[in-house]
């Protein structure tokens, strides 16, 4: 270790300056840009929430149950996803269809977005394309526990991402979201 | 007796044994779906095929009888072949939607598919459609098109219950498994054509959708439905509490015993364990205080029962204990019943019904240790000490299990001697009409909750193991008992139920010299161990 660095206070000034130098660099640059110097580009951080970045298609946001073309879910609660699921977040009850060629359908179909941890299994478990995790939502946050379980109702609910990678759905608020 | 050579391996076996047995002595599995050790051969299926030297092509094993000097080859490619080619003969109707079934996961067609099938399909038409999700009866219900047409389930009807419900109809790729013109399947071993059906074309109605297979946690246990004492497998759904409404044991299954059930048991002990998760069930120890069972601390019910048994002379209190006890509970009775001096004490109870019995497995006797009840000593006429009890002769009565108001008494002198007692101690798994006059209420563990062993009707000890956690504050019958004797200045080192067993052993000589070891799996008739020594 340097003499130089071993008292620290000369480091502090060295960090200051640095943070200084960027700041009044950038400050230039956008007085530059506001004066017509449109070819000059000062660093920008992006406006969030007012803004987002461009998605990747491949992200894992939050899930959706397809359903048919009568509206009913595709889902016929055969348990892959809540055995594959490593939080153990999704909870199904099983029920009786009325037409024998589908036979069972989920009675509930919760899943528990404080215990999911994103990994998408269950989408690649699921022998009927049912799940999808391709909804662009990923502002969920709840101020409670219970707000964060979303049932199969909203999760039917919900319709696929636009191609830019924006959700196209309002994000459903569960029961019990707010204090 | 015939010597043969299985995959180079030489056994001994005895003369008319097929070659499935005979490999099966030796661990090889010949794949099969047809044959079933209980039933007739059918040579349905065609997957047992071997290679016998000497014979032209592969032979079926199931039919095909052990002899001396047969020299029988199970894994050669061209038997591996030709299992390949069966198994993709039996999915060409076979529908794929094993996400829906039931049986997934414990499914012949997918573990004989993993071991020997992953072969292209090459099956390009439509599969033939056939009825789905057809009620058989009142237990079982069918999916046609699932089902390979071993013809287990028709057999088991002809030939195990004599009832013949069931025939295979239509020719060809159209055949199906049906019930014959204006007949239910609903003779009283109709489960059991589930468990042997090795697909998922006969599944279960009690059972199905509420949990799969592979959340299920197994026991060995005993049948408690009646003396006939059937070993079973308790399922229980441990990790998945969210599944069948919370219910615990999903199902029993039989367990093989050859010198008791074989492969089977009746449809009322298989769907008799409702009582385990009802609603009824006690969940802690009650006191009556005015017009109400109000909830306290073991150690307040134990002191007040103990407290009750002192003051009482031994004169003025009598005991029914309940044949649906276990050997341990008994005999811990047995020592507080000593201890106290007690005398009048019983344990049958006259049911309101008589009981059904059949020829197979059904006993009228509807308790799981009658025997042993009798053995240990509690026999006793029940009667008389309800006769004592109005006559206000009896004025502490400890009842185990009963509802004496649903017995084949009439009901109003019953319900007189429950009145006239002073103190009424009851304990037991589920509330009902009498337990809701008691004194004091001990809740007991049910039987899938514990350790202990039932004497049957033969006087075969079996076991019967722990599935699930006991429920609330329940205990084992041994164990409540055990801490009465404690209370009663007696106390006792018995801290599991092997403890008990082992104490019984010592006690009572037709239970001498008897272990869980000794009992093992498929258990032990009482006097054996003391013949064994004589001899």
């Amino acid at each position: 270790m340097r003499l130089g660095q071993r008292f620290y206070v000369v480091e502090v000034v060295a960090g200051l300056a640095l943070t200084a130098h960027h700041f009044f660099r950038n400050m230039g640059r956008h007085i530059a840009h506001a004066l017509g110097r449109t070819d000059v580009k000062g660093a920008v951080t992006v406006q969030y929430p007012e803004e987002h970045r461009p998605y990747s298609p491949r992200l894992r946001s939050l899930h959706r149950l397809v359903r048919r073309e009568d509206g009913s879910p595709r889902c016929v609660a055969c348990m892959m996803c809540e055995t594959v699921c490593p939080a153990r977040c999704i909870y199904i009850v099983a029920d009786e269809h009325p037409n024998p060629e589908i036979e069972k359908v989920p009675a509930r179909f919760d899943i528990d977005l404080g215990k999911c941890v994103f990994c998408g299994y269950c989408v690649e478990a699921c022998p009927e394309d049912a799940i999808r995790m391709d909804t662009g939502i990923l502002e969920f946050s709840s101020y409670s526990r219970t707000g964060m379980i979303y049932t199969k109702e909203m999760l039917l609910s919900l319709e696929p991402a636009s191609p830019d990678g924006r959700p196209t759905s309002p994000v459903p608020i569960p029961a019990g979201r707010r204090p | 007796m015939p010597k043969l050579t299985i995959d180079g391996k030489e056994i001994e076996v005895a003369p008319g044994t097929n070659l499935i047995e005979a490999a099966r002595a030796l661990d090889i599995e010949v794949p099969h779906y047809c044959y079933h050790p209980g039933l007739s051969v059918a040579g349905q299926c065609r997957l047992c095929m071997v290679d016998i030297e000497k014979a032209p092509r592969p032979t079926i094993a199931c039919n095909t009888v052990a002899t001396d000097g047969m020299v029988v080859w199970t894994q050669t490619e061209r038997v591996l072949e030709t299992r390949k080619s069966i198994m993709e003969f039996h999915l060409i109707n076979h529908p794929l939607d094993c996400p829906v079934c039931d049986q997934a996961g414990e499914c012949w067609l997918q573990i004989y598919y993993m071991k020997h099938g992953l072969y292209d399909p090459r099956m390009v038409d439509e599969k033939v459609h056939k009825p789905k999700a057809v009620p058989l009866g009142p237990h079982v219900i069918l999916d046609a098109e699932r089902c390979i047409l071993c013809s287990r389930c028709v057999r088991f009807c002809d030939e195990v219950t004599a009832t013949g419900e069931l025939g295979i109809f239509d020719r060809g790729d159209r055949s199906e498994i049906g019930l014959f013109p204006g007949r239910e399947l609903d003779n009283k071993y109709s489960g059991n054509v589930v468990d042997i059906c090795p697909v998922g074309a006969l599944t279960d109605r009690d059972f199905r959708f509420q949990v799969r297979v592979w959340y299920l946690d197994a026991a060995k246990s005993i049948c408690p439905g009646c003396a006939r004492g059937c070993n079973i497998e308790v399922h229980v759904n441990r990790r998945r509490p969210h599944h069948a409404q919370g219910r615990r044991v999903a199902r029993l299954k039989p367990r093989f015993n050859a010198a008791v059930n074989k492969w089977w048991i009746c449809d009322d002990g298989r769907y008799g364990f409702g009582f385990v998760d009802d609603g009824s069930r006690l969940r802690s120890p009650l006191q009556r205080e005015g017009g109400q069972q109000l909830p306290v601390a073991w150690d307040e019910a134990i002191a007040g029962v103990a407290g009750a048994l002192t003051a009482h002379p031994p004169a003025e209190t009598g005991v029914i204990a309940s044949p649906k006890m276990a050997n341990e509970d008994l005999f811990a009775l047995r020592r507080v019943l000593d201890r106290r001096g007690v005398t009048q004490v019983g344990f049958a109870v006259r049911p309101r019904v008589p009981g059904d019995e059949d020829k197979l497995l059904i006993r009228a006797d509807k308790n799981p240790n009658t025997r042993g009840a009798e053995l240990i000593g509690l026999g006793g006429d029940t009667a008389a000490i309800l006769a004592a009890a109005r006559a206000r002769r009896i004025r502490c009565l400890w009842i185990f299990g009963h509802d004496l108001l649903d017995a084949g008494w009439p009901e109003a002198e019953t319900r007189a001697a429950l009145g006239a007692v002073e103190t009424l101690i009851w304990s037991g798994t589920n509330a009902n009409a009498t337990s809701a006059l008691a004194r004091w209420v001990l809740p007991s563990a049910a039987w899938v909750e514990r350790d202990g062993t039932f004497t049957n009707f033969e006087g075969r000890v079996q076991r019967f193991r722990a599935a699930v956690d006991q429920l609330g504050e329940a205990l084992p019958d041994w164990e409540i008992l055990g801490r009465v004797l404690t209370a009663l200045g007696e106390p006792t080192l018995a801290a599991r139920a092997e403890h008990w067993f082992r104490e019984l052993g010592r006690s009572v000589p037709a239970f001498a010299g008897m272990t869980y070891q000794s009992i093992g799996d498929t258990g032990q008739m009482v006097g054996a161990t003391r013949e064994a020594a004589r001899a």
